[in-house]
């Protein structure tokens, strides 16, 4: 028996999601009195996962594993699991974990709780709560089969260091055929993405026009943050589709979200509510967004904007 | 080629979520059901292969007898007939164990799935299907084209796309992106009319495969009050942001 969590890493660095599924696989294996098992891919030093508690590393080593492919990184991870008679495997919610976790699931016959955000509350019956209804409710899931598959809401648990003298292994894989090729990646931008950002700046509506992005990005970059946009933004083109966050958009699960001229309608608080701090900029006390939001200030954010990236500027340096 | 979209019959975004039964059963009461947004995108897509390239639309549901108007209205959009399979599934793997047996004995060549159901947010079931009928699969897709047997998809990663060849037949998760949204059709009177006589098929289940089920719902704790700060004390902001809050 043992909690497997694979440890997604890019360019051969862990992601933030890695150590939190590592954290978290940590707490469950000791609710079940066992070990967890941390699972790589084309990574060089692992030492990093003791530091979370990975009472074990599996490192996988293969050229053919480079770029992501699901179903291949599914099957590693359903390997591994098996090899380790894990009775609970945990994954990431990124764009890949989330790609991934339902072939795994369905592979091994595992029942799948996606968008866990906490600990079991139960081993017996294994019981996790889970988001739904677009995070304007949870839902406390049972799962029944003998394998459970967690996928891990992201910024849910937080990383915690425990350390542990950790050992490690190596696993050599043989790596089929997918039917599934990638032909090219186009990063969008080398900015912080809204799904790995801490922070999120988003505009809304109320920024009248393109034009006026500029200080919206001013004051990402002053925080080392991501832009991001209401919907109707990007269907007016003002910006690019992929900052269209909501339930038709993307979900932001950061630790702060700014809303800067944006309502704050059903639709878009859906995906955001996962977000943990939200401060809202908007000239209409009446807003919405006032209510969903634990920092406001009514105010134009042709003048607010522009102060607080000064403030900020000089809070920084200081 | 034959496709098939999967439907899922969801809440209206606005509605209010309310549970019955000591919190184990959602209220729908007074409810609005639409077809799931990305379900929309996704057979308004399989709308444009049957027009420009020539094929088959099939909707399918796996649901009670209520979620019938909802399989309608995909019929007025343009399908072609309906299946509904007459249980009220408990999870995901149920779902696709039921839509697998559907796609097996169908003979379908691309099976068009949201990303995500608004419901229950499972993300799970394309994936789920795809690797029960052993067909290719990818997620998150915001383009797809067929010609002949070559499937090219694009799909969204975190920050940026990426374009994948694959080959039928093949489950796609889809998302907007895979037709815009000024694409998205409104039934017309036409549409509906027709819409009543095309074939609604319903079938019985076959497998009895739930691996989940819902204990219980909950609501978010209230949220306190929110803290406003004077438009001109912007210092104040920083404060508590970085002092109370501790995100900056
Ligand atoms: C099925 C469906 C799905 C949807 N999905 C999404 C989604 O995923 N994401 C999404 O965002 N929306 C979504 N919507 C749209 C949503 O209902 C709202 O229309 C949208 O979020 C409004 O965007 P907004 O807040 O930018 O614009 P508006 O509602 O126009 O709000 C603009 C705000 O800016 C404020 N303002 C104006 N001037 C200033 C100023 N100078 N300084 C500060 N504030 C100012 C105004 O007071 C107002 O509150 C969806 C709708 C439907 C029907
Ligand atoms: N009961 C259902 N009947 C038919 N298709 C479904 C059903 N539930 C989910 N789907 C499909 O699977 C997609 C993802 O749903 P989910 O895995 O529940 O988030 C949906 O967008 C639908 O295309």
């Amino acid at each position: 028996m043992s909690v497997l969590v694979f440890a997604d890493s890019s360019e051969g660095k862990f992601k933030k999601s890695a150590l939190e599924v590592v954290s978290y696989g940590k707490k469950v294996a000791e609710q079940l009195n066992t070990n967890v098992v941390a699972l790589t891919i084309n990574t060089t030093d692992a030492s990093e996962l003791y530091t979370y508690g990975a009472e074990k590393v599996i490192s996988v080593t293969n050229d053919a594993l480079n770029t992501f492919n699901a179903k291949q990184y599914a099957a590693v991870i359903i390997e591994a699991a098996k090899i380790q008679s894990a009775t609970v495997v945990v994954i990431d919610s990124s764009t890949d974990g989330m790609y991934l976790a339902p072939i795994v699931a369905a592979k091994l016959d595992a029942g799948y709780a996606s968008n866990t955000v906490a600990l079991p509350s139960s081993t017996s019956p294994f019981t996790v709560k889970r988001k739904a209804f677009s995070n304007k409710a949870f839902s406390n899931t049972v799962i029944t089969s003998e394998i459970k598959v967690i996928g891990l809401a992201k910024n849910s648990y937080g990383f915690h260091e425990n350390a542990v003298a950790g050992v490690s292994e190596t696993l050599d894989v043989t790596v089929a055929e997918s039917g599934v090729v990638s032909e090219k990646i186009d990063k969008i931008s080398d900015k912080v993405t809204i799904a790995d950002a801490d922070i999120v700046v988003s505009a809304g509506r109320g920024l009248k026009g393109p034009e006026n992005w500029g200080m919206i990005e001013e004051l990402a970059d002053v925080l080392g943050a991501a832009t991001a946009c209401s919907k109707p933004v990007s269907d007016l083109g003002w910006r690019p589709h992929g900052e269209h966050v909501g339930q038709t958009g993307k979900p932001v699960a950061s630790n702060l979200y700014i809303a800067i001229g944006i309502s704050g309608a059903i639709q878009h608080l859906a995906g955001v509510n996962a977000s943990k701090v939200k401060v809202v900029i908007n000239t209409d006390p009446e807003a919405p967004f006032f209510k969903a939001a634990d920092y406001g200030i009514v105010g134009d954010a042709f003048e607010v904007v522009p102060k607080l990236i000064e403030k900020l500027k000089a809070f920084k340096a200081s | 080629m034959k496709i098939l979209v999967c439907i899922s019959h969801v809440p209206d975004t606005t509605s209010k979520i309310n549970f019955t039964e000591n919190d184990t059963k959602f209220d729908t009461n007074g409810v609005q059901f639409v077809i799931n947004p990305y379900d929309e995108f996704c057979l308004t897509r399989a709308m444009w292969f049957k027009e420009k390239q020539g094929a088959s639309v099939t909707v399918i549901n796996v649901g009670g007898s209520e979620t019938e108007p909802t399989l309608r209205k995909a019929l007025a959009i343009g399908a072609d007939n309906a299946i509904r399979i007459n249980t009220n599934p408990t999870d995901g793997i149920q779902v696709a164990k039921e839509l697998a047996a559907v796609v097996k004995s169908g003979g379908y060549d691309l099976v068009l799935a949201g990303k995500e159901s608004a419901d229950y947010n499972g993300q799970m079931v394309p994936g789920m299907l795809a690797t029960l009928t052993d067909f290719n699969f990818v997620n998150g897709c915001v383009g797809v084209e067929v010609a002949d047997n070559k499937v090219t998809a694009i799909r969204e990663i975190d920050g940026g796309n990426e374009t994948l060849s694959s080959s039928l037949p093949i489950v796609l998760g889809g998302q907007k992106g895979i037709v815009e949204e000024k694409d998205l059709r409104i039934p017309n009177m036409r549409g509906i009319m027709m819409a009543r006589k095309k074939p609604l098929e319903v079938v019985e289940p076959t497998t009895e495969g739930t691996l989940t089920n819902v204990g219980s719902f909950e609501k978010p704790a209230p949220k306190g009050a929110v803290k406003l700060v004077d438009a001109d004390n912007v210092d104040e902001l920083i404060s508590l942001l970085h002092n109370e809050a501790k995100v900056i």
